[in-house]
């Protein structure tokens, strides 16, 4: 008779969902520029590398925690504006394959800039959270990911409120309706999509540093959109809900199905397993579980 | 006429500039061996890329100051960047083949060297793979200008279960026990698969290869597969990301670090200092062991970095594993340039003279220790058909600052794995129509 570990399905069930949040932490930068901009930001991997060097390598040179912080989320609320100043304001009205393959081009700009301003070294990087596992009921369940998992849900807290008890919030929900409507009524959209890509920055910053503490500083840190794109054409492109029910969605399947149907395959699915998830939805619902049906009239 | 008068000057300047140039090439020539280099110093394997190419040209540098180059003839290079993409390596190599005098490609790079081997070989100039590369290259007769010094994947591996059957107490503890072997989604990562379940068969011991798809920064599932298989040790053959992910998570899922051995691309500081503590303990592979105390290495200190040439901006990284794998494949080149001349006059050589040097490249241990390099590593020994060399290698251990010597040299099983090699690189030269060497073959260099 099949016997089958409950416990062990358990703990890859339970591994899979905390790494599902950490895809999601990258893939809320990725809407919150989609959903009032309509562009997908291909260089939010590199914004998120740009982000841990510069926080890694001005810790390595003296500077406390709270001031490097600080000062990185400066820098990445500059250059989220620069790029929207500088690059994508000129495209307005521009189709969104136009925009993406700005944003495709921005990502090799930025990783270049990156190792010329910083270096090309690795780095360590330490937040202070123990990495090591605790068991509850013969279940190894990592500190780090509960501690990434809650500075998720924190960021996630603060965002919705943001968009729903702000006015800022509910002017960025007016763009994201309809950006003409928007306009029409008086809303300066430059200033609105310059504060979002400040916003994208700062969640890059959030995304950059669990991840940098995760995987090092180390350049291969822009890889992790790859992460986050099965994400969004699960959860929707425009939901913020959507990033975070499509990580915990892909990382569970991916691992479970890394562990349980791997092994009929020679092993290593998973990296391709989370877009046979993405394609399956795809074909079922385009718009992601939770992200807006598209009307359009003929 | 303006056009027929500038085509007329163009033409009369062009006549000039070659007839300049053929002497100023020829004169170079004379007394110049040209190292290409297809370095990488961006991207994503950078900092693996400034080490090797930096201690490489500090060692070339060496010999240039102290020496006035190798017998007379000075050693010159140039870089170009691949960024560790095949395309932009050979881009390079058809940027750099015109130069005069070259002396051996060594790209560092498994994706680069494949793509030149037929280019070389047609070429006649040596292509060195140090430490990786095709395992069949090793055979000698059917790869006349390949070189994986030091190392191939197979031996590595042999050494890898030498060492830990040296830690439990012999090769006859080994049966019962069990190792994993973890390695990369890449053809680099399944190409000692066989050699693994060839090596558990003859010694006893259960295998489980386990893959990590490139780029290896999730590991959680494989990890956990591990826990629950219990072994005795974790084999780590990995690449980049994938190694400080692989210490983290196995710190995550309680296995022990100083149970898991690396191979040779997971043993350099860079893939250990951002796995922080978890790393503490971690054991891996080299074939030269890190650390700045041996003779070579104060000379290049004294009269390179003293002079102000030294190649590495962070001095810091002098005597890591990357730059001490540059300074050794200086000294591989250089000394089978002055083998060479021994044969051939101390002159500018050819390509295929270069290639007689390097299957003459023996070093004894008191041959290495005359070069200053007394257990930075241990001895070489390439023959017309072994371009390996039966190089030892040594174990270190990551204390979280530095890694510390934890073994003796230890001698992989090249007897059990010569007949695996053959048979590739016979069905290779069956499948290209090439004809085996012989000796005579090998003795004869053009020039």
């Amino acid at each position: 008779m099949f016997d089958f570990d409950y416990s062990f399905f358990l703990e890859v069930l339970v591994g899979g969902l905390l790494s599902g949040v950490m895809y999601s932490l990258v893939a809320i930068g990725f809407v919150l520029i989609y959903k009032t901009s309509g562009v997908l930001n291909f260089a939010q991997g590199a914004m998120l590398l740009f982000a841990a060097l510069t926080f890694v390598s001005l810790v390595e040179r003296g500077v406390p925690f709270p001031l490097a912080f600080i000062a990185t989320f400066v820098v990445m609320a500059v250059l989220g504006m620069a790029i929207e100043r500088v690059v994508l304001r000129p495209l307005v009205n521009k189709p969104p394959i136009t925009l993406f393959m700005a944003t495709l081009g921005l990502s090799y700009v930025i990783e270049g800039a990156a190792q010329l301003v910083w270096g090309t070294q690795v780095h360590g990087l330490d937040l202070g959270v123990d990495d090591t596992p605790f068991e509850v009921s013969g279940i190894l369940i990592s500190k780090f990911d509960l501690f990434a998992a809650a500075i998720a849900a924190t960021m996630v807290a603060f965002l919705t409120a943001f968009f729903r008890y702000t006015r800022i919030g509910l002017a960025f929900r007016a763009v994201a309706d309809d950006q003409f409507a928007a306009f029409a009524v008086g809303l300066r959209l430059p200033r609105i999509w310059a504060i979002v890509w400040t916003a994208a920055g700062a969640v890059a910053l959030v995304a950059g540093l669990l991840w940098g503490a995760r995987l090092g500083v180390q350049f291969s840190l822009s890889l992790v959109v790859l992460k986050a794109l099965p994400v969004l054409v699960l959860g929707g492109f425009d939901s913020i809900l959507g990033a975070i029910v499509g990580g915990l969605l892909i990382g569970a399947s991916e691992k479970l199905a890394e562990v349980y149907i791997g092994p009929f395959f020679g092993g290593g699915i998973e990296s391709w397993f989370a877009y046979v998830v993405a394609l399956v939805f795809l074909l079922i619902r385009p718009a992601g579980l939770f992200g807006q049906k598209l009307v359009e009239r003929a | 006429m303006s056009y027929l008068s500038n085509l007329r000057k163009a033409a009369l300047s062009a006549a000039l500039a070659v007839s300049f140039a053929i002497p100023l090439a020829a004169s170079a020539s004379a007394d110049e061996q040209y190292f290409p280099l297809q370095s990488y110093r961006v991207g994503p394997y950078a900092a693996g890329g400034t080490g090797f190419f930096g201690g490489f040209i500090d060692y070339l540098n060496l010999i240039n100051i102290r020496d006035g180059g190798v017998n007379g003839v000075k050693l010159t290079w140039d870089e170009c960047e691949t960024q560790y993409e095949v395309e932009r390596g050979v881009e390079c190599y058809e940027r750099q083949k015109s130069h005069p005098a070259i002396a051996a490609w060594n790209p560092l790079s498994v994706g680069i060297a494949y793509a030149m081997i037929d280019r070389i070989t047609q070429d006649k100039i040596p292509l060195i793979t140090i430490n990786h590369g095709r395992t069949d290259s090793t055979d000698g007769r059917v790869f006349p200008y390949v070189f994986p010094l030091l190392l191939n994947p197979y031996s590595e591996s042999s050494g890898i279960i030498n060492y830990i059957a040296s830690k439990e107490g012999g090769v006859d503890k080994l049966k019962g026990k069990k190792i994993v072997v973890l390695y990369h989604g890449s053809p680099y990562g399944k190409e000692t698969i066989p050699i693994y379940e060839l090596l558990a068969q003859k010694f006893g011991f259960t295998v489980d290869q386990i893959e990590v798809p490139h780029p290896g920064n999730e590991q959680q599932s494989q990890w956990l597969t591990i826990r629950r298989e219990k072994p005795d040790y974790v084999v780590l053959r990995g690449w980049g990301v994938m190694n400080p992910v692989a210490l983290k998570t196995a710190q995550k899922t309680g296995f022990p670090a100083d149970h898991i051995v690396g191979n040779v691309w997971s043993n350099s500081e860079e893939d250990v200092i951002p796995a922080g503590d978890a790393a503490k303990g971690y054991v891996a592979i080299t074939t030269q062991a890190s650390g700045a105390q041996y003779p070579v290495l104060q000379e290049i200190i004294k009269t390179v970095y003293g002079a102000g040439k030294g190649n590495l901006e962070d001095k810091k990284r002098i005597g890591s594993v990357y730059h001490n794998l540059g300074i050794v494949n200086g000294i591989l080149n250089v000394e089978a340039i002055r083998i060479a001349q021994q044969k051939f006059g101390n002159r500018t050589l050819t390509g295929d003279e270069v290639r007689w040097g390097f299957e003459h490249l023996q070093l004894d241990q008191a041959r290495v220790a005359a070069l200053g390099a007394k257990d930075l590593f241990h001895s070489i020994n390439v023959t017309w058909d072994n371009h390996e060399g039966d190089g030892r290698v040594t174990f270190q251990q990551w204390d979280g600052a530095k890694w510390n010597v934890v073994s003796d040299w230890i001698a992989p099983d090249w007897a059990l794995l010569r007949p695996i090699i053959e048979k590739s690189s016979t069905a290779y030269a069956a499948e290209h129509n090439i004809k085996l060497r012989t000796p005579a073959d090998a003795e004869a260099a053009s020039n």
